[in-house]
């Protein structure tokens, strides 16, 4: 410890620390631009100037370790003179277009040259001018004159995005930031930069020009998209989202947020928005009143209740549903006498429903996680399906984290990975299987699954031995694994491996409430908190074998389930399909017959429960749009008008009691599965990997405008490896026709080295796939 | 696009840094490439430096392609934009202008026909102006291609110089 005074202040700061650190500890502010607590030191903007005693010259704060006995003065005459020098040379080349400037009001350079700056500029000379460049559909850099050269967008992205994709060219007076050229910024949280620069030269190009920052009033609020549960600032103004920030929370996100969480407020405006009540009647769709809409459901319900029996009735949720509103729609559910009731719609393993003996979640904190010295990811389409928890572990790797990988496809992670193993589909249990039996070797230890099938590769035993000789270690199921015909399996050898190895395990939750609907009891097995139930079917089997009538909660079933052409056949034959749905989305208004309009996360409150099984409560931020209303008030009307007791609340927090009252979540998160099974032996065959792309996964990112032109929402195509491109027949860079069953699609095939061999990667969830059946199933293709 | 005498010239370089700074074998491999290019390339075009080559180069050693552009902007003596084929950088930095480097410039400005940055219009010479090159004492200094140096430029020497270059 070092003993150092600032500002006359004693303080004692740790070995290492610099005067901007000791400054932070004392509550001194020292004004900066390029500094930034979560990125590398550039010490470029000499903004932080201060003085320090026996100290020739002013130094940079940020780039000064403190000594013992140091004595610093960030207001004194001399740093004072310092920095309003280095704010003069600054301003030299800012243009004084702060009227027209996106980020006026909200501009650090703005504020601390009104703190630290003169009053006028003795440069009378020129300025110089800088081309705007194109980084893609979401970073403005249009005005790039207004640039100083902090270069923090540089840092984050090569430092925090894990691929250096802005760069600063040419020399002095020259220097400009811009991507490569040609080149767009594709980084899945590249927003994060807009947050970054100081000044206005990257913009939000979805949110440049359309309001000042002190119009907006600030409102927390909580992610609704990966499992993550990032916070938010959402920003409104006049009743309408402006514009998302990141909330700092050091546990889950830093001060980060991904570019879905930040873009996606476009779909919260879109004109797809359902406003009012609407009955489908001789094929034709009219608005209503919410009680003709309501006595439609309640008859509907009754109807098929009493000429197919209540198991014809399924009620399927999304599970970026609140928690609220999952528990209310299982309540409503069972308490009508239905059981089928699931929010996993796009899990197609019913046993796991069976084994699970409460809800599955990441099997530690994030934070936990982050700190295991050894990680497994199986099934996982990392930076896809969770960006922020991918961009975390590259920083855990950095910190000598050892990440290992079974996966379908080598994608790059952009960091180092200690060993991997890229199996087709047919074979990711079997990749697992061998990284058991590597470590029952290395563990001397016994396991009661037949592990005879598996052959230990060297890859898996030097991911055993990482898992083995790690103090801490985890091993994480992502979507892939997820919606895995094979998922028991896979949760049944990370269970194992758990056991053997001491590792935690557990999975990397889908969506905001995936966690939240097992703690709900939106599941077919288990009520609220993993209590018994009588059982019903889950999401798969009801669509596999067609139900009389569907509720949907918040789902577009044709892109949120397994088997979206399955899927899409059960709603059309259903006497009645109920969607409580915030977007009149093209398909819904084909395959329903009344559509109730409900709040999305931005105007309702409610709570999601993230990963790590922490209970996030938020309330709206701005009133429910035209005649839309919280699905909780509407489950609650519901629940009434079908006389059923236990109805009576008044807001969603009475919901939340409620839940809360059947127990403890800390107590119902289990990963540990009832029952043990599996068959480890590798399937040979064409088989279908169908990912989700990243802004596909819910219905209010589907319709974010600016996220829909990046290259992450491009039409998908067929990747195939080139082996079996070869060995096929095919031609890469032309159409081929890939199908399920009847249905074909034609789509462009290209040749991917990462994709294993035997996968057939065409993303799911697009409007240009869902004619095709389950995610992991076998596919036929051929010439196009 | 690059030969294989120039991708083993580059892996020459990076055998020359430990495996964890690797990525400054950049400089020289952008070297590498410009030479080759300067040497087969047969329009001003093709003898500079672009996107497609800086970015053949980053992957082959391993950086983002942004880095390997910053590096190569950085640096004057790496081509960015079209050159002649004989490159003539005359110093003219203070020492060498007070032995006469402008002069040398200007001189062969007019016997060429062109002024300082340009480039000939039959594509063999382009006239710069550089920095010092550490030689002030054989000033006038002017360097061709970047890799041979000629000191004492007078006009005689200059004259001489062109005409080997025909």
């Amino acid at each position: 410890m070092l003993e150092i005074e600032i500002d006359g202040k004693k303080l004692t700061v740790n070995q290492g620390s610099t005067i901007m650190d000791a400054a932070h500890t004392a509550g001194t502010h020292i004004p900066h631009f390029c500094y930034h607590k979560k990125l590398s030191i550039a010490a470029n903007c000499r903004m932080c100037l201060v003085e320090v005693e026996k100290a020739p010259k002013p130094l940079p704060a940020c780039a000064t370790p403190v000594t013992d006995g140091m004595k610093v003065h960030t207001a004194s005459p001399l740093a004072k003179k310092a920095q309003a020098g280095v704010m003069e040379f600054l301003l030299i080349n800012h243009p004084l277009d702060c009227p027209i400037c996106d980020q006026g009001g909200e501009c650090q350079l703005q504020d601390l040259a009104v703190g630290y700056g003169n009053s006028s500029s003795r440069y009378q000379e020129e300025k110089r001018a800088v081309v705007g460049k194109d980084m893609g559909p979401l970073v403005s850099a249009e005005e790039m004159s207004r640039c100083i050269h902090c270069t923090r967008c540089v840092r984050f992205t090569e430092e925090i995005g894990g691929f250096q994709e802005i760069g600063m060219a040419n020399r002095s007076e020259f220097s400009e930031i811009l991507p490569f050229l040609g080149k767009t910024v594709n980084s899945e949280i590249s927003g994060n930069v807009i947050d970054l620069c100081p000044v206005g030269a990257l913009t939000s190009k979805p949110f440049r020009y359309s309001t000042r920052a002190w119009e907006l009033s600030r409102r927390k609020s909580v992610s609704p998209h990966d499992g993550l549960g990032s916070n938010l600032i959402v920003q409104v103004k006049q009743n309408q989202v402006m514009r998302v920030l990141p909330l700092e929370n050091e546990d889950i996100n830093e001060c980060w947020i991904a570019d879905r969480d930040r873009f996606s407020y476009e779909g919260l405006n879109s004109v797809e928005r359902l406003q009012k009540p609407m009955i489908k009647f001789d094929g034709k769709w009219h608005e209503t009143d919410w009680q003709t809409a309501l006595e439609y459901v309640v008859k509907g319900l009754n109807g098929v209740a009493k000429d197919y029996g209540k198991d014809a009735i399924g009620f399927l949720a999304s599970p970026h549903s609140t928690t609220e509103e999952l528990y209310l729609a299982q309540k409503l559910a069972r308490s009508f006498g239905v059981n089928n009731i699931d929010a996993a719609l796009r899990r197609s393993d019913k046993r796991v429903a069976v084994a699970q003996q409460g809800a599955l979640w990441l099997g530690s904190s994030i934070i936990e996680l982050l700190a295991a010295k050894s990680v497994l990811v199986v099934g996982s389409t990392q930076r896809k399906e969770q960006p922020l928890l991918a961009s975390r572990l590259r920083q855990a790797v950095k910190k000598g984290m050892a990440l290992n990988v079974i996966h379908t496809s080598d994608d790059d992670l952009l960091t180092r990975i200690n060993g991997k193993l890229i199996v087709s589909p047919l074979a990711l249990v079997n990749a697992l299987a061998q990284v058991l039996k590597a470590a029952v070797e290395i563990k001397s230890a016994s396991t009661a699954l037949d592990l005879s099938a598996a052959n230990v590769s060297a890859e898996a035993r030097a991911i055993a031995d990482s898992l083995c000789a790690a103090e801490s270690a985890a091993v994480v199921l992502g979507n892939v694994a997820q919606h895995h015909p094979a998922f028991a399996e896979l949760l049944s050898l990370a269970q194992e491996i758990g056991r053997v190895t001491g590792a935690r395990f557990g999975i990397a939750a889908e969506a905001a409430n995936s966690v939240g609907a097992d703690i709900a009891g939106a599941n077919p097995q288990r009520g609220p908190m993993g209590k018994a139930v009588t059982a019903g079917i889950g999401a798969s089997e009801m669509l596999a074998a067609p139900r009389k009538a569907y509720l949907l909660l918040n789902s577009e079933i044709e892109a949120d389930a397994y088997n979206s052409s399955q899927a899409v056949a059960a709603m059309k034959q259903a006497a009645t399909v109920i969607a409580l749905t915030a977007f009149k989305g093209e398909s819904l208004l084909d395959y329903a017959d009344v559509l109730l309009p409900i709040a999305p996360f931005s105007e309702t409150a409610g709570s999601f429960v993230n990963m790590e099984g922490r209970l996030q409560p938020f309330n709206g931020v701005v009133r429910p749009l035209g005649e839309t209303r919280p699905a909780w008030k509407v489950l609650r009307v519901l629940g009434n008008m079908l006389n059923l007791s236990g109805f009576d609340f008044n807001s969603a927090e009475d919901v939340r009691a409620e839940l809360l009252a059947h127990g403890d979540i800390a107590a119902a998160l289990n990963n540990q599965l009832a029952s043990i099974a599996a068959n480890v032996a590798a399937g040979d065959a064409l088989v279908r990997v169908g990912e989700v792309p990243m802004y596909q996964a819910d219905a209010i990112c589907r319709r974010a405008v600016s996220l829909q032109k990046t290259a992450d929402a491009a039409v998908p195509v067929i990747a195939l490896n080139p082996q079996d491109i070869a060995k096929l027949g095919l031609a890469a860079g032309q159409p081929a026709i890939v199908s399920q069953g009847e249905a074909e699609v034609r789509l462009q095939l290209v040749a991917d080295a990462a994709v294993a061999t035997g996968a057939v990667r065409v993303a799911a969830a697009h409007p240009a796939t869902q004619a095709l059946g389950g995610l992991f199933e076998p596919i036929q293709i051929k010439r196009g | 696009m690059l030969s294989a005498e120039s991708l083993a010239k580059i892996d020459r370089e990076l055998a020359k840094y430990p495996a964890d700074q690797f990525r400054s074998a950049i400089m020289g491999a952008l070297r590498i490439a410009l030479t080759e290019r300067r040497e087969t390339g047969v329009t001003p075009e093709a003898r500079c430096l672009n996107a497609e080559v800086i970015e053949f180069v980053a992957n082959y050693v391993g950086i983002p392609p942004v880095a390997a552009y910053e590096v190569a902007t950085f640096y004057n003596m790496y081509d960015m934009k079209p050159v002649g084929k004989y490159k003539l950088t005359v110093c003219t930095n203070l020492p060498c202008a007070l032995r006469g480097g402008v002069n040398t410039a200007h001189y062969i400005g007019e016997k060429l026909g062109i002024g300082i940055g340009e480039t000939t219009a039959d594509g063999k010479f382009t006239l710069l102006e550089g920095e010092c090159m550490g030689a002030c004492g054989d000033a006038p200094v002017l360097l061709v291609n970047n890799h041979k140096m000629c000191s004492f430029m007078t006009r005689e020497a200059i004259d001489k110089k062109l005409a080997e270059l025909e």
